[in-house]
Parts: structure tokens; sequence; C-alpha cells
């Protein structure tokens, strides 16, 4: 059987828009993930911990704080703690290209920005995963 | 990709990683076959986790009563698993599982381990995953665990039958739905929860359960009706409370050992069945099947006649099987 493909999706630091994440949520149901959804203001420890306990593949964060150059790198650094190394960090929000850019050459798997297709995002998880256990 | 679990995986668990114990949920979710392998490893590990299922309709606080059931149950120095159900859409594959939005209070609580599952459409192997799970978390050392579904559908109801005590949540507009769930959920539930009491009808919503309740025969156990105010923590205690009573109860005649028996009993029945299905449908029988279809607006065999030929192939290639 074709293992489920399970993604966490969360709300990291203190603003409270939680339409995207949840837009995002049910696109990812749709395209026929599991997805853990996690709701508003968590903490870095709070995801890596959920992420852990649920032992999910991809974990998508939606940040429109500001905060996104101090909580990506400490969400990563939790995750290698946990050895989570094969698990997929994707982020979106309202995130300038540079420090897009930045983070994704910190290891964030892809920043995806305001605007974007749901179903990229579907096709890009997908295309991660047929490629990662090849 | 059905890597088997290692032997590497099996030790970090049993040191206590919290990492191998996702993991080996995982690996009993995903495959009967490491199911079975990771279990007969585990087995003879298995600890006496007291069960507790919790089940009620859409919206009734479930989620928030987990939460703070197991803030109170942590309270006591005790440790906690939840396994949070949510449907898989029949459509799609894919699930949405929010239990976890209302459980804040204990997420990054050591002693606490939250699993959200989905029912992935499995006919009747739910509960099956879901007890397997649970087993994972008792070997691990929980002392609770909690399961906890929406109340609508059987295999959700399974899955609360794998349960010590079952609470059934219910909100003071649930009246109506009362009267519809009185065949299922009203006969599973050993304590009643009557959450959001804070809202109009609350003290007529408890009365008229009761009322439902007293038209019952006695019984050695009568479910009890706490009303709660989940968010505030309100009458969690008295749940509590309950709960330790339900167990006192069940701890008494050997009531506990019977239905832990029986439900042992009613597993491996399953199990024999979902083997036997597996033997059975091998690609012979699928094609002898397929040959009594190709004609079947013509035919003249009843339905009956096909399964005992399928019946008389099967035993045949199981006395091959034997001579072997």
């Amino acid at each position: 059987m074709q293992r489920k493909i399970r993604v966490l999706v969360g709300k990291v630091g203190l603003d409270g828009h939680d339409r995207g994440a949840k837009v995002i949520a049910s696109a990812l149901r749709d395209g026929g993930f599991e997805v853990i959804y996690s709701g508003l203001h968590q903490t870095p420890e709070m995801i890596a911990e959920a992420a852990l306990q649920e032992d999910v593949d991809v974990i998508g964060i939606s940040l429109l704080s500001g905060a996104h150059m101090t909580l990506f790198p400490r969400i990563m650094e939790l995750m290698k703690k946990n050895q989570m190394d094969d698990v997929l960090l994707l982020g979106g929000g309202t995130i300038p290209p540079e420090e897009a850019k930045q983070l994704e050459g910190m290891g964030v798997g892809k920043i995806f920005g305001p605007g974007t297709d749901t179903r990229d995002i579907v096709e890009f998880i997908r295309h991660w995963a047929a490629t990662r256990v090849a | 990709m059905s890597k088997m679990v290692s032997t590497e995986l099996l030790n970090e668990f049993l040191s206590g990683s919290r990492r191998a114990l996702a993991k080996l949920i995982s690996a009993v979710e995903n495959d009967g076959t490491q199911a079975r392998a990771v279990l007969d490893e585990l087995y003879g590990k298995i600890g006496q986790a007291y069960r507790l299922g919790i089940t009620g309709p859409p919206g009734a606080g479930k989620s928030t009563l987990v939460d703070q059931l197991a803030k109170t149950i942590r309270a006591s120095g005790k440790t906690v698993g939840i396994i949070a159900v949510d449907p898989t859409s029949p459509f799609t594959g894919g699930a949405l599982l929010g239990d976890r939005v209302r459980m804040h209070d204990i997420a990054t609580d050591p002693g606490v381990f939250i699993r959200s599952m989905a029912t992935r459409g499995s006919l009747g192997g739910l509960s099956q995953k879901a007890q397997d799970a649970a087993d994972v978390l008792d070997v691990f050392g929980k002392d609770f665990i909690i399961f906890e579904t929406v109340g609508v559908g059987q295999s959700e109801l399974d899955i609360v039958e794998a349960a010590d005590t079952v609470i059934v949540v219910l909100v003071p507009e649930s009246g109506d739905s009362v009267q519809a769930m009185k065949a299922g959920l009203m006969e599973i539930a050993d304590i009643f929860v009557l959450n959001k009491a804070d809202r109009d009808g609350a003290s007529r919503a408890v009365q008229e359960l009761e009322a439902i309740l007293h038209l019952r025969p006695a019984a050695p156990w009568n479910p009890p009706v706490v009303s709660t105010v989940a968010p505030a923590g309100k009458g969690l205690d008295a749940v509590w409370k309950k709960i330790q009573q339900h167990r006192e109860f069940l701890l008494q005649d050997g009531r506990l050992a019977a239905k832990r028996k029986q439900r042992l009993e009613k597993k491996i029945h399953e199990l024999v069945s979902r083997r036997l299905k597996q033997e059975f449908w091998d690609e012979e029988a699928q094609q002898l099947l397929d040959a009594s279809l190709e004609n079947f607006q013509n035919q003249k065999l009843s339905p009956y006649r096909i399964v005992e030929e399928l019946m008389n192939k099967f035993m045949a290639s199981l006395q091959r099987k034997m001579e072997n």
C-alpha cells in the first residue's frame, strides 16, 4: 500500500491571520494528503514537537508577522535536534523574495509567496515525495 | 517502500525515544505485516494502560475536553497517550486532522503524546489500527490512553469499544440528536458529559438525559451525567472522579479482565477474518470469479453455487499446500 503523505500545517508567532493557512490545509487535504492542522500561535517548540509526534513528512509554516528570519531558523534547529533530517520544511506568507532565497539557502525546501496557486504546492510535495525514496 | 522495522528502532523505542515511538505508530498504521512484526516483538511487554474512549457529535467540545482531561490526569502524576481520529475523505483520500488545535495546553508536555489518525476508509480495519497504536503507547509506558473520535458511523463506535471507560460528550443543543443516538451512542456510554453547560438549556438537557437513563432497567453500573465547561476546566475534577469510580467498578468481580478478554477475542476473530480473506482471494480465485461473471446475464449458477466452487478451489489449494 502506498504510504500516505502526512503534512503538518501551522502558524507560528503572534499574528492571527489564519485564513491562508486554512486555505492551504484544505487544498492539501483535497490533494490527498493527511493534514494535521495545529492552528494559531504556535511556538517553534510546539511545531517541532507536533511534527515529531505525528511523524509527518512535511511541515508547512504560514508566517505573516515578519519574524520569519528568527522563527524559521529556530524551527530548523529543533528539527535537527529531533533528527528530522528527512522532513521537508515549507513556508508561506509575506516574505520578501531576497529573504525567501536566503531561507531556501539555509535549508527551507521552498517559500511560497502570496498568490501561489495551491495546486503548485500539492505538486511540489508530490514531486518531492516521489524523488525522496527512490 | 515498506522498510522493515529495525532492531535499532525497537531499541530506541524501548529506551524511551519519542521519535521511535512515532515511527512505530506509523509502522503499525501503514502496514499489516509491520504491525505484526512490531506487536509480536512488543506484546510481552504490554502493561496495563487504562483506556478511555471519548466520542460525541461534531462540535461538542471533545478535543477541548481531552485537553483538559489530560491536564487533570497529568496533575495526578500519570502519563497520557492520545489517539485522535478524524475521517478520511472517500473522494480524495485526504484528511484534515484538526484535534491538536484545541490541545495547546498539553502540546509540549513530555508526559503527553498526541497522535492524529485518519480513518483511511478502512473497512472495519480502523479499530485494529487504533488499538495497535494504543498497544504501542501502552508498551512505551503511558498510564492512560485516550481515544477521541467523532461519534458518527460504525467504525468510530468500534474504536470506542476498544476503551475500558467510554465517555459520550453532548451539548445542551443535542436534545434531538440524543433521540437519534439512542441506539448507538447512548448504549455505549459509561459516563455522559454535558459540555458547554454555561449555555441556555443546560440544566434541562441534563434532566432530559437523566430521564432517558432512568427508563433503563437498573444495571450494576448506571451512567452518571456530569456537566462541564471544558475551556475553563470546570467540572473536569468531577469527570475524573467518575472515571476513577468506573475503573474501581470494573476492577471488582473481575469485570475489567472479562472485558479485556472479550476485546482480545473479538480482535482475534477480526484478524482471522482478514487473514482468511487475504488467503482466499488469490489470483486463481479471482480468475474463477471473473470467469463465472463473464456471462452473468445468462448465468444459470446461483451465487451460492459460485461460492461453493470457490470454496472447493480454496480447500483444494490448501490441501496442496499441506502436501508440499
